[in-house]
């Protein structure tokens, strides 16, 4: 019986200049298959310009229990953002 | 007939279209690229030792944090920067030898001591309030890669220049000697400040070439002149004496005016003779091989771990 080939992570770049995004996941054998596959499935209406195919299992993921031991550490640091500075009105456009 | 590369890449450019790392493109762009890039990356990282040397004496924990919180980030961006540079075939440990035989350039702003507390409000002030002013028109620089690390970086650099005014806002209407200290950090800060936007456009030796290829968006002196214009009202925000006499309202330019930078000492200091120059270089040698044993010990633990996964 023959294995199951690999599922692969689909990433596409809407338009020169900017960052690829995440948009689905397809199963295939070789990675070219993966790229063939994805400009049918994910750009019949030419959505993009650039394609990126990532054999899922190559992605290392934080997980979802993890979160606290991620995130906690920034939730107390409100001096990382701009907002906490207030200045008043005649210079606050920096 | 297929169109040649240098055909697509001049109408990839013309038409502000961003020119991706697998695209191919002219040897001097990547080039150009890479000494612009390298030189940004490298002034982040050694950016962090004037106002790091700060954070043990930082007079109290608010600002202990801040400054802690700053610092770190210019950390992250130095390594936005040399990773994006990296997509132009570049190697970090080229880089890194590049900057310590001082083939590589950084602002040479870094080179000038950070004397008194209120230099840090300075620095923030004025050197990421110049950065910034720099570094939002490369946020439309024409190599993808750079372009995006910019907007991040703009993104995260707000706060920089915020807390270092704040800062100056509070010393300005201290006591009579915190207020000193902040005129004296603005008079001695404020030239290096305009020096980071590098030599008059007339003197640029890479500026004509960069603009062409959109890799510089704006020229020196028009970067120049935006932050002189931005920064003065904010120095009478503060009431403190304006750093040059030369400053003045010019209604006929709709900008203001102001003095000579002395280009003799930017030469000096760029070419590795300012106040810190040695310090700087000696301190980064010493920092990466002091770090030689984690990276050996990443290196040994990923090679047992291959070797037992393999058996």
């Amino acid at each position: 019986m023959k294995k199951n080939n690999d599922l692969y992570e689909v990433f596409l770049r809407s338009i020169r200049g900017v960052d690829h995004r995440h948009v689905g996941s397809l199963h295939a054998d070789t990675p070219e298959q993966a790229l063939t596959y994805a400009r049918d499935c994910y750009t019949r209406r030419s959505e993009g310009v650039s394609i990126w195919v990532v054999k899922s299992c190559d992605i290392t993921a934080s997980q979802e229990q993890d979160a606290e031991s991620f995130y906690d550490p920034m939730d107390d640091k409100p001096y990382r953002h701009a907002s906490y500075y207030v200045l008043p009105d005649e210079v606050d456009n920096m | 007939m297929s169109e040649s590369g240098q055909a697509i890449f001049d109408r990839r450019i013309e038409s502000e279209q961003k020119v991706e790392p697998k695209d191919w493109m002219p040897a001097d762009y990547r080039k150009n690229l890479i000494r612009q890039m390298s030189q940004h990356a490298h002034s982040e990282v050694i950016g962090m030792q004037p106002e790091g040397n700060w954070i043990s004496r930082a007079p109290t924990l608010k600002r202990k944090m801040v400054l802690l919180a700053k610092v770190q980030d210019e950390g992250g961006h130095g390594l936005y920067l040399y990773s994006a540079t990296e997509t132009l075939n570049a190697t970090r440990d080229e880089m890194n030898e590049a900057l310590h035989s001082g083939k590589a350039k950084y602002a040479s702003i870094f080179n000038y001591p950070a004397l008194s507390w209120a230099d840090v409000g300075a620095i923030g002030w004025l050197v990421d309030g110049a950065a910034i002013v720099n570094q939002i028109s490369l946020q439309s620089t024409s190599y993808g890669p750079y372009s995006r690390a910019m907007i991040r970086i703009c993104k995260e650099e707000s706060f920089h220049q915020r807390q270092g005014y704040e800062m100056m806002i509070v010393l300005a209407n201290g006591t009579k000697e915190q207020k000193a200290m902040a005129q004296d950090a603005l008079n001695r800060i404020w030239w290096p400040s305009l020096m980071m936007f590098g030599p008059h456009d007339s003197d640029s030796a890479h500026s004509g070439r960069s603009m062409q290829w959109k890799i510089k968006r704006r020229t020196n002196d028009e970067l120049r002149q935006s932050f002189v214009d931005q920064t003065v009202p904010q120095i009478e925000f503060l009431g403190l004496e304006m750093p040059d006499p030369e400053i003045k309202w010019n209604e006929e330019r709709g900008h203001y005016d102001f003095g000579e930078i002395d280009w003799d000492e930017f030469k000096r200091v760029i070419s590795g003779d300012g106040p810190c120059n040695r310090d700087r270089i000696r301190h980064h040698k010493k920092a990466h091989d002091d770090g030689q044993w984690v990276r050996d010990a990443l290196v040994a633990y990923q090679t047992k771990k291959s070797a037992a996964s393999a058996a």
